[in-house]
């Protein structure tokens, strides 16, 4: 049980794809000037996530090794174009807005790596846990650096007015740099880094030791 | 002529794949540690980029829309990708051993860089031509291996930095790309569209 557990919980904040891993992060940054157009994202990828845990995780022992990248790389495009084509269908604005992400969603990291690295390995039930969670986890951080994003750069949270701004009588004097791309990049880094002092163990090693040089024996 | 050198100087500077369009993150982030392995990494992926824009462009207009296949196109753009990449491979290895050395390692890891795909597929969502879609494929190129240059060398600085335990690594890496963001916004002006 508490197997599954770890597969579900685990990715959240102990081993997050993004802040930790530093994966998929192209998506996190592109789509998050509005919470709607993070939240449509985030659905799309869990959708993508579970369905290619679940269904490379049953013809796993079907798949010959060598070429098994582009087997998973085959079932996670035809996952992407339903759900691109879903999208279409039903949240024609937001989809237009998404651009080229959904189907960025192929290139995703952290897809590619869950099926390598967890669904050949493991049973249906358990990827399924674990592609719900990695795509918990994609969410949260996506999630939260979007509500930042909309509430600070335009007053609005999904698009309800929450600050009102000074264009229109209010008080709120909305910061424009938040909805420009290097905001996207500072909320990340301050996240990665918030998350990092909470959790000492998460530090990164340095590369390089910086060693106190002693020359007493010259003097 | 002048159309086609603002696509150039537009893709490379001002719309940047990379800080601006958000693209080609991966491998920003995970190969920019060395100066040598960024640059290796930034000709290898300029190369196929160039030619997977040109390719795929081919594929879309003489193929898939005659032939009405046109929502395939995600699927059909990531194997032209992939066989680009593997072609790629065998023909460096076999004309230059020197150049495979130094590009070998990349290679492989070119095909999950979303930054191939996205231009792909932003040159057909921009109704690019043959010429606009080479152009916009190179200037992209020439634009990711600038910024993977210039962030591996300010990340060498970096390493030998005293930056407090929590930033260390990729919270102040992905800090300085902020900066970098913003400065390379200031190109915003140069070209317009």
């Amino acid at each position: 049980m508490s197997e599954a557990k770890d597969a579900l919980f685990d990715p959240l904040v102990d081993n997050n794809p993004i802040t930790l891993q530093i994966l998929g992060i192209c998506s996190a940054l592109a789509v998050t000037t509005t919470l709607v157009a993070s939240l449509i994202m985030c659905l799309a990828v869990i959708a993508v996530i579970t369905l290619s845990n679940v269904s490379i995780s049953m013809i796993r022992k079907d798949i010959p090794a060598n070429i098994r990248i582009i087997v998973q790389m085959t079932v996670i495009a035809s996952l992407v174009i339903v759900v691109d084509e879903i999208l279409k269908a039903y949240a024609f604005e937001t989809s237009k807005q998404l651009s080229v992400f959904v189907g960025l969603i192929i290139t995703n990291c952290i897809v590619l790596g869950r099926a390598e690295a967890f669904a050949m390995k493991n049973p249906p039930g358990l990827s399924f846990l674990d592609g719900l969670g990695n795509g918990l986890g994609y969410s949260l951080v996506l999630i939260i650096v979007g509500a930042t994003r909309e509430l600070v750069g335009s007053g609005t949270l999904l698009g309800y007015e929450i600050l009102r701004p000074v264009t229109e009588d209010g008080w709120y004097y909305t910061n424009g740099m938040m909805l420009l791309p290097p905001s996207a990049f500072f909320i990340i880094g301050l996240m990665i880094w918030a998350i990092r002092a909470w959790k000492p163990e998460q530090q990164e090693k340095p590369e390089y030791q910086i060693h106190q040089v002693h020359r007493m024996e010259k003097l | 002529m002048a159309e086609y050198a603002l696509i150039l100087l537009g893709t490379a500077l001002v719309n940047n794949l990379v800080l601006t369009q958000f693209l080609g993150l991966c491998p920003f982030m995970g190969v920019s540690r060395k100066l040598e392995t960024a640059l290796g990494m930034g000709l290898a992926t300029a190369f196929v980029l160039t030619l997977a824009s040109v390719c795929s462009y081919l594929m879309h207009t003489f193929v898939l829309v005659p032939l009405q296949l046109e929502y395939l196109r995600t699927i059909v753009f990531i194997l032209i990708i992939a066989s680009l990449v593997q072609l790629t491979e065998i023909f460096v290895r076999k004309t230059s051993p020197l150049l495979h050395n130094v590009l070998g390692i990349f290679l492989p890891l070119i095909t999950t860089n979303c930054a191939v795909l996205g231009v792909a597929l932003l040159n057909v969502q921009r109704d690019h031509g043959f010429a606009q879609s080479a152009l916009y494929g190179f200037g992209a190129a020439l634009g990711f291996t600038l910024v993977l240059v210039t962030f591996a060398a300010i990340r060498e600085r970096l390493a030998l930095a005293d930056i407090p335990k929590p930033f260390r690594g990729n919270a102040i890496a992905l800090l300085t790309a902020g900066l970098m963001s913003l400065a390379f916004m200031g190109f915003s002006g140069l070209v317009r569209g």
